[in-house]
């Protein structure tokens, strides 16, 4: 009785599985090529960074096990990882906000006006991420000598008599980066909200205009905004990830390691003890950090705009 | 077209509740101020790359050329004629990732997005779930371990390594999935029922379907490919790419800095007449960009 109730289960378990496979094999099938790539590439290489961050991998040798040493080098010894940490918070508290919003106000105004001039000012609003790698231009344009664009003007109008520094003063580093980063910070998050406005049911307007809703901020404030929220979430997960994995621009323009490490973010460190010192099992450490402030920033600010 | 015509028209109309010409005017001019500050540098370096040498350097400073030239242009194919590299190879490089990886992830996310789309299959939730983490965390995280991979493969210095993995992603499948999940269910089961297989179903239904976005996935796609410069997975300088190529024109110092400027706006020519094209598609797609709990 036993027997043949366990040989049954046994049994059904196998159709079921037969069933399953028969039901959504070609599911699976369809799934299983990107499936696979973002396994390996994406996935498991999350997985593989934690494990070595406790680890001494310096490529040559067989990685051996050293506990939480390198995490505690990293916050107790290594100053400029401190400095990184520091800037990169800074940064990203800066333009990853900043960011959002700039895109918000503007999708909102393009948004006022009529297809055509919509599309032409889309366009010009999104054409410096668009463009790449083309944020090298800003080099000339803060130049330190003369002949930077900046300096020539405020010279030629007599502001100023002697180039300023743009991108090797401390004291103007911090502005010039944050400019660059703004702006070719409008990217798919701006795209998103645009589209987000666009797509408002129109009668909602009327009803509010009968319900007393008197001009265009009170009609972003009631209604506009309440019926975008998908968008809102998806913009900022977009603008946190960009931001916190800010680190090319400021390497292209004020060079690398920038003066004085003034710009130095985790993306810079990283790379250092990644590409340049071969030290995997630190810079594992510094990427599992960077990997946990950017899900967990995320996490948060969606369960905040959640509760709105 | 023209009932879309009046669509769009009356769409406006409806608009015109609530809004006072003065306010509009100031915002206008306001945002046509920030839309300057945006587009003045690109138009700096498109003038910069018809001025002739001599005009790059006159003080004060000038942002469209007196006496413009396509000198730079030309320079381009013959600036690294003294190196090994023809510069014309650097450009087939790029082409090539581009149109491969381009190709290859508008494939694979569209075939995946289907099933996490219209599919109730086990194991759907946690799949999307790890996409969804995957869209919150930058491809700086996994660089080292990726090179190992691509080292334990065989991989590195190769082209491999600079297209496989941008099949794969994450922002294209998220934005295809949200996208299909928009299709009417009874188009798939009457096709279904006509007899077409899922394979079927896919192409000949579910594709045409999906213009809009498997176009963003492209522009999204070039983005990424086109201007990606130097990595640590290829040393050979004859698998490298344009925008290696640039900071090395760059790098040379001032007198290569028009062919440089010409370079930049080669760059920057091709994602932005995708985009000009494609323009209505992808805010189409982003439509349905949004993150439902």
């Amino acid at each position: 009785m036993r027997i043949s109730k366990t040989q049954q289960s046994k049994s059904t378990i196998k159709a079921k599985i037969k069933r399953g496979f028969n039901k959504y094999g070609e599911d699976y099938l369809f799934i299983a090529p990107y499936f696979l790539l973002f396994i390996v590439f994406s996935i498991i290489p999350v997985v593989i960074s934690m494990l070595m961050s406790f680890t001494n991998y310096n490529v040559l040798e067989f990685p051996g096990f050293v506990g939480l040493r390198n995490y505690m080098r990293l916050f107790l010894e290594d100053k400029t990882f401190t400095l990184a940490l520091k800037n990169t918070l800074i940064i990203s508290i800066i333009t990853g906000p900043v960011s959002f919003f700039m895109a918000l106000l503007f999708a909102w105004l393009v948004n006022e006006f009529n297809p055509r001039v919509r599309t032409l000012l889309t366009l010009m609003f999104y054409a410096p991420s668009l463009s790449g790698g083309v944020y090298l231009v800003w080099q000339l344009i803060l130049s330190n000598d003369s002949h930077g664009l900046l300096n020539g003007i405020l010279i030629d109008l007599n502001l100023i008599y002697n180039p300023i520094l743009w991108t090797t003063d401390t004291k103007y580093m911090f502005a010039s980066a944050i400019a660059v980063i703004l702006w070719m910070s409008l990217g798919t998050s701006f795209l998103a909200f645009i589209a987000g406005f666009k797509n408002v049911d129109q009668t909602l307007y009327e009803a509010g205009a009968v319900d007393g809703v008197k001009n265009r901020w009170q009609e972003l404030w009631f209604i506009t905004l309440p019926s975008m929220k998908p968008q809102l979430m998806f913009g900022a997960v977009m603008s946190i990830t960009g931001s916190f994995g800010i680190g090319d621009v400021i390497s292209g323009i004020f060079g690398f390691p920038s003066t004085d490490y003034h710009l130095h973010t985790l993306v810079h460190h990283l790379q250092d003890y990644g590409n340049i010192r071969f030290e995997m099992g630190y810079a594992s450490a510094i990427a599992t950090i960077l990997f946990i402030i950017m899900i967990g920033t995320n996490r948060f600010v969606n369960r905040m705009l959640n509760k709105l | 077209m023209s009932a879309h015509e009046k669509k769009r028209r009356l769409k406006k109309r409806h608009k015109k509740i609530n809004r006072s010409p003065v306010t509009t005017f100031f915002l206008f001019l306001f945002i046509a101020g920030m839309g300057m500050f945006m587009i003045f540098p690109l138009i700096l370096i498109i003038g910069n790359s018809f001025k002739p040498l001599n005009e790059l350097w006159i003080f004060p400073p000038r942002l469209l050329p007196i006496r413009p030239t396509m000198r730079n242009y030309q320079d381009m194919f013959t600036v690294m004629s003294d190196s090994i590299i023809p510069f014309s190879r650097y450009l087939f490089n790029t082409l090539l990732v581009t149109v491969l990886g381009t190709a290859g992830h508008i494939i694979l996310s569209s075939m995946c997005a289907y099933p996490l789309a219209k599919k109730k299959f086990p194991g759907r939730n946690i799949f999307f779930a790890l996409i969804m983490m995957a869209l919150m965390f930058n491809a700086t995280v996994t660089a080292i371990p990726n090179y190992i991979t691509m080292a334990s493969l065989g991989w590195i210095n190769t082209y491999l390594p600079l297209i496989v993995p941008a099949f794969s992603a994450p922002l294209g499948l998220y934005l295809m999935k949200q996208f299909m999940e928009q299709i009417p269910d009874p188009i798939i089961e009457s096709a279904r029922i006509d007899g077409a297989s899922q394979w079927k179903t896919f192409w000949l239904i579910i594709m045409p379907n999906v213009k809009s976005a498997w176009l963003t996935l492209m522009l999204l796609s070039v983005q990424g490919l086109w201007n990606m410069g130097a990595t640590s997975f290829v040393f050979s300088e004859e698998l490298k790419t344009l925008a290696y190529a640039l900071s090395q024109i760059l790098a040379g110092g001032i007198a290569r800095q028009g062919v440089g400027n010409a370079v930049s706006v080669v760059m920057m020519s091709v994602p932005i007449l995708i985009f000009i094209f494609t323009q209505a598609n992808i805010i189409e797609t982003m439509s349905s960009s949004g993150i439902k709990d």
